[in-house]
C-alpha cells in the first residue's frame, strides 16, 4: 500500500541524496531510522518533514533521562483505579479503562500508517533501547493486565534521533537503518537559507556564509555553531538591519553563533 | 565481488552480522539501489550504525571496489610523516642532496611513485612502508607536497570513499573529555544501598492488596559500588601526552558515579612513594595505598611504560636520589596485581612501539590498553569482567 511512497525531501526541508535514500530504504525495508549529528542539523525536523511529505500523521516521543521503555507502550493507572474504587467513580471492574497507551500503542493500534519519532533516544537510560528491541523488530507488545497483545496493523514508519551521549548497544543499532548527518557544505546550505529566508538580500547572505564557516573553522572551539544558530544569526542580521559591510568587517551579535565564554575569547582572538 | 566487500568489511573492523547483510541483500532486491552512490550510501546505512567506523567502511568500499589503493597509501605515508621519530639509516650526503629538491620536483616525484605503486597493489604498500628510508624522509620536510593527491572533477563513489570525509569520527583516535566520560561512564555496579526511600510501585502493589488501606514500602538507594584509583606517570617522556592523559583525569574526577576517586602520579613506573601533585610537593607511601583502599578498588595505570629496563628491574631504580627504593618497580607493580582484584594499564604510546623491552614486560603483569576511546572501552569491559567473576563467585 504506503510501500511505493518515496520521500522525496520537502519545501521546507533540504535533505541530501544520501539521507533520502536511507530514509526510503529504512521505509521500504521496515526498520527503524536512526539518525545522529551534530546538534543543530534537523534530526527532528527530519521526521516532521516524513510525515509531511508522505501525508501520514506524525507521533513524538520525547525521551527524557526518566523515561522508560514501558512509557511508550501503554500505562495502566493504578492509581486512578484506587481512587474510583475507594470514591466510586465510574466501572472499575473494566481494567480496559485504565489501560493507556503510550505513543508505540497508538502508533501500533492506528488504521493508518504513521511516522513515529523517538527523540533523543539517547538521553534515557543505557538500558532503553534494549528494552525496545523486541517492540521495535515485532511491533507488538503485550498488556498483561488484559492479557492481550496489540499487533501493529501497519508498521509504521520509525525514526529515532540520537546527540551520541551515550552509546547504543549493538543489537539496537544492528536493526537499525543509520544515517549521519553532516554537517551541510556552502552550496547546500544557501539552499537550505533560501527555503526560510527565500528574499533575504544577496550580498549580506553571501557575507555571512563565508564568515559563517571561517567561524567554523577556527580551531579549538569548544561548540561549533550550526545550522540552526546561523539560522538564527540571519533572521537577528536581517532584522537588525546589519549591511553586508558590517558583516564582513566585523562578527555583529557573535553571541547569536558563539554562546560559551571560552569559545567566545577564541574566536574574538583569531578573527575580531 | 560482494562476499569480497562483506569481508574486506570485516578485517578493517566493521562488525557486520548476518542480519545487516541479509537487510542490504534485501534492499538490492527491491530495486533500491541502482547506481554505485546507491550502493555506496545505502550500503553504508545499513551495515555501520555507527559514523566512527565509517572511515574504515570507506577504506573497505575502495579496497574492494577499486583496484589501488590510493588513499590508503597516501593515509599510510601522511603517517609516516607525522611520525616524529626520525628514521636512523639516512646518510649525511643523502640528506644534503634531497634537501636540495624543490618542491615542484618532490611533487613530480611524488607523482610518479605514487603511480607506480598504484600498479603494484599490495606489495604497493609495504613498498612505502619499507622503503620509507630516504625520498619520504625529506618530502616530509615538504608536507605540502606530499598531499597533492591529483583527485577530482567527476566525484564517483570510490572517489568520495576516497575522500574520507569521516576519518576524524574514527574510535582509535583519541578524544575529549566528553567521550572519556561516557567511556567511564560504563563503569558502575549498582548496588541497593544507603538511605532509605519510597518505593512507590510496590507501594500501591501493597496497598492493593491490602484492599485499599496505605501500607508504605521503602528501598534502599541503588548506588554505585566501583571505587577508582588513578595512578599517571608524570614523568618527562610523558610530557607529549599530558593533555592527553589530563583530560582523562578530567573526566574521572568530573564523573560523580564513584562510591569513591583517588588518583596518584608516579615517575616512570611506583616505587615506594606515589605523588598528590603533579609538583611533587606530598607524597604518600605506596603501601598506604593497599591499606587505604579496598581489594576490590579498580586500578588503573596510566604511562608510556618506556624506561631503562633497570629502571624498572632494579632496586634502587628510581631516578630521583631523594627516593630511595629497596623493592623494584616490577616489585611493586607485582603487589598490586596481588592486592586489587581488577588493574589495567593505559598506554598513551601507539600499540605498534610496544614492543619495547620494558612496556611488554609491565604488559605481561598487567593488561595493558591503548589510551584511545576504543582502548578505553576495553580497559572498562576488562574491569567489569572481573567485578562479575567476582560476584559469581560471592553469589
Amino acid at each position: 500500500m504506503n510501500d511505493s511512497a518515496q520521500f522525496e525531501g520537502s519545501s521546507s526541508y533540504i535533505a541530501s541524496p544520501d539521507l533520502l535514500r536511507a530514509v526510503n530504504a529504512a521505509i521500504s525495508l521496515e526498520r527503524p531510522l536512526l539518525i545522529k549529528g551534530e546538534p543543530g542539523t534537523g534530526k527532528t525536523l527530519l521526521a516532521g518533514a516524513v510525515a509531511e511529505s508522505l501525508d501520514m500523521e506524525l507521533l513524538c516521543w520525547q525521551v527524557k533521562s526518566t523515561t522508560k521503555a514501558q512509557d511508550g507502550l501503554y500505562h495502566y493507572d493504578v492509581v486512578q483505579r484506587l481512587n474510583d474504587s475507594r470514591f466510586g467513580d465510574g466501572d472499575v471492574k473494566d481494567i480496559r479503562r485504565y489501560i493507556k497507551h503510550g505513543v508505540l500503542g497508538q502508533a501500533f493500534s492506528s488504521e493508518k500508517r504513521v511516522v513515529v519519532l523517538i527523540d533523543e533516544i539517547d538521553k534515557a537510560d543505557l538500558e532503553f533501547p534494549n528494552d525496545l528491541l523486541h517492540e521495535l523488530d515485532q511491533m507488538s507488545f503485550h498488556i498483561h493486565e488484559l492479557d492481550e497483545t496489540v499487533s501493529a496493523k501497519v508498521r509504521p514508519v520509525v525514526i529515532i534521533s540520537s546527540n551520541a551521549e551515550k552509546e547504543l548497544p549493538d543489537a539496537f543499532l544492528r536493526r537499525c537503518v543509520f544515517h549521519y548527518i553532516s554537517f551541510p557544505p556552502r552550496d547546500m546550505m544557501e539552499r537550505i537559507v533560501a527555503v526560510h529566508y527565500p528574499d533575504i538580500d544577496e550580498q549580506l547572505l553571501e557575507a555571512a556564509i563565508v564568515r559563517f564557516y571561517e567561524l567554523r573553522a577556527v580551531s579549538g572551539l569548544r561548540k561549533k555553531p550550526s545550522t540552526s544558530e546561523f539560522i538564527d544569526w540571519l533572521f537577528v542580521l536581517i532584522r537588525g538591519g546589519v549591511r553586508p559591510q558590517d558583516v564582513a568587517m566585523r562578527i555583529p551579535l557573535l553571541g547569536t553563533l558563539i554562546k560559551q565564554e571560552s569559545d567566545l575569547d577564541l574566536v574574538r582572538q583569531r578573527l575580531a | 565481488m560482494f562476499v569480497d566487500f562483506l569481508f574486506s568489511l570485516r578485517r578493517h573492523g566493521v562488525p557486520v552480522a548476518t542480519q545487516q547483510w541479509l537487510a542490504l541483500h534485501k534492499a538490492l532486491s527491491k530495486g533500491l539501489i541502482d547506481d554505485a552512490d546507491g550502493l555506496y550510501g545505502l550500503g553504508r546505512a545499513i551495515l555501520v550504525p555507527s559514523e566512527s567506523r565509517f572511515d574504515s567502511y570507506d577504506l573497505a568500499f575502495l579496497e574492494t571496489f577499486r583496484d589501488a589503493q590510493v588513499a590508503d597509501i597516501k593515509d599510510a605515508i601522511k603517517e609516516w610523516l607525522e611520525n616524529p621519530i626520525a628514521p636512523k639509516d639516512i646518510s649525511p650526503e643523502a640528506f644534503e642532496r634531497l634537501t636540495g629538491m624543490s618542491l615542484e620536483e618532490l611533487q613530480r616525484r611524488f607523482q610518479e611513485i605514487l603511480e607506480e605503486q598504484t600498479e603494484r597493489h599490495d606489495g604497493g604498500s609495504k613498498w612505502i612502508g619499507t622503503g620509507g628510508t630516504s625520498p619520504w624522509g625529506h618530502s616530509g620536510r615538504h608536507p605540502t607536497g606530499i598531499r597533492v593527491g591529483g583527485e577530482g572533477g567527476n566525484r564517483s563513489a570510490v572517489q568520495v570513499a576516497g575522500e574520507r570525509r569521516f576519518r576524524d569520527f574514527r574510535s582509535d583516535a583519541t578524544l575529549d573529555v566528553r567521550q572519556f566520560k561516557l567511556a567511564l561512564r560504563a563503569l558502575r555496579a549498582l548496588a541497593r544501598e544507603g538511605r532509605e526511600e519510597l518505593d512507590l510501585d510496590e507501594t500501591i502493589d501493597e496497598t492493593c492488596r491490602e484492599g485499599g488501606d496505605i501500607e508504605l514500602v521503602f528501598q534502599k538507594e541503588r548506588r554505585n559500588t566501583v571505587r577508582l584509583l588513578l595512578l599517571m606517570d608524570a614523568g618527562g617522556s610523558m610530557t607529549p601526552y599530558a593533555r592527553l592523559v589530563d583530560r582523562l583525569f578530567t573526566a574521572a574526577s568530573e564523573l560523580s558515579h564513584w562510591r569513591s576517586f583517588d588518583h596518584y602520579c608516579f615517575h616512570n613506573v611506583v616505587y615506594s612513594r606515589v605523588y598528590k601533585s603533579i609538583e611533587r610537593l606530598q607524597s604518600t607511601p605506596t603501601a598506604d595505598l593497599f591499606r587505604d583502599h579496598p581489594k576490590d578498588t579498580k586500578v588503573v595505570f596510566v604511562g608510556d611504560a618506556c624506561m631503562a629496563p633497570w629502571e624498572l628491574m632494579a632496586a634502587g631504580g628510581a631516578l630521583s636520589f631523594r627516593q630511595h627504593n629497596p623493592s623494584s618497580g616490577m616489585d611493586w607493580l607485582m603487589r598490586f596485581r596481588e592486592h586489587f582484584s581488577d588493574v589495567v594499564w593505559l598506554n598513551p604510546e601507539r600499540e605498534r612501539y610496544w614492543g619495547h623491552e620494558t612496556i611488554s614486560t609491565i604488559g605481561r603483569v598487567i593488561p595493558m590498553f591503548p589510551l584511545t576511546l576504543d582502548g578505553l572501552r576495553d580497559a572498562v569491559g576488562h574491569l567489569r569482567q572481573g567485578q562479575a567473576l567476582a560476584g559469581s563467585k560471592r553469589g
